[in-house]
């Protein structure tokens, strides 16, 4: 439980410096970066909290599939790698007065209605064959109308980003 | 551990890709953005399955990971559509239907 704790104190460490300076760094390149530290840090929490099938497909498509693009648009839109643009706006200091009145206001909600809740540490671990098993019972239409959207996302992007 | 820790830690992650979002003049930064606040609410989801001993929890974390993927496929295709029109992808360039 200790154990378990320090890790926690340690990953979501990471996870919050590193999507904070991913939000504030002047380089895209670094941005991209700090946003894999992040992706990473989630999984290993997935893996904390027992959902290992998770863990896996975040590491697989985010830091896999996701990170790559994000790349390649960095890449293809010539964005400046140095200093050069100015990245973050003037209206900066409104955003940060919205973000800091949603986050306290969430935050407080959060205490207010969950307090000392305990998490329950002794439930029923599901590994990745529930997990499918799942997928493939109780949400087999959804899982299938998501198969169609990819499909639809993929020959949406071809057709928006083919040149003629 | 508390199940609060967990929910404050989605609850920050999720004020902080607001900021992203509202504050950053790159269009693929705004996108990164909407990645960490996806990403907030895959942690409560999977906390919340784990606090009801549901394996549903895992399942629609699985849903949102397919979803953020279709969404940043179309999104980065749609900054490159703009950057190859108007050769910026700086968000306030974008201004044409204000008022």
């Amino acid at each position: 439980m200790v154990a378990q704790n320090i890790f926690f104190g340690i990953l979501s460490a990471i996870v919050v410096v590193s999507a904070l300076r991913m939000v504030t760094t002047r380089n895209i390149v670094h941005a991209a970066l700090y946003l894999v530290a992040v992706l990473a840090g989630l999984g290993a929490l997935y893996v904390l909290l027992t959902a290992e099938f998770v863990a896996t497909t975040q590491v697989l498509v985010y830091i896999g599939a996701v990170m790559v693009l994000f790349l390649f648009g960095i890449m293809l839109t010539k964005a400046p790698l140095g200093n050069v643009m100015e990245m973050t706006g003037k209206q900066w200091p409104i955003a940060a007065v919205v973000a800091a009145l949603l986050g306290g206001v969430t935050i407080y909600s959060l205490i207010n209605h969950f307090g000392s809740d305990r998490l329950v540490t002794d439930g029923p671990i599901y590994r990745t064959a529930d997990v499918s098993d799942e997928v493939f019972s109780t949400y087999i239409v959804p899982f299938e109308a998501i198969s169609v959207l990819l499909l639809a996302a993929l020959i949406g992007a071809i057709v928006l980003a083919r040149k003629d | 551990m508390l199940l609060n820790q967990f929910l404050i830690l989605g609850a920050v992650l999720f004020t902080v890709g607001v900021y992203g979002v509202l504050a950053r003049r790159n269009g693929v930064m705004v996108l990164m953005s909407i990645e960490l606040m996806l990403n907030a609410v895959n942690i409560n989801l999977v906390v919340f399955g784990v606090q009801h001993g549901v394996v549903s929890g895992q399942v629609f974390a699985l849903f949102v990971i397919a979803v953020a993927a279709a969404e940043v496929g179309v999104g980065l295709a749609i900054v490159l559509l703009l950057y190859r029109n108007r050769t910026s992808i700086d968000v306030e360039d974008f201004d044409l239907m204000r008022g």
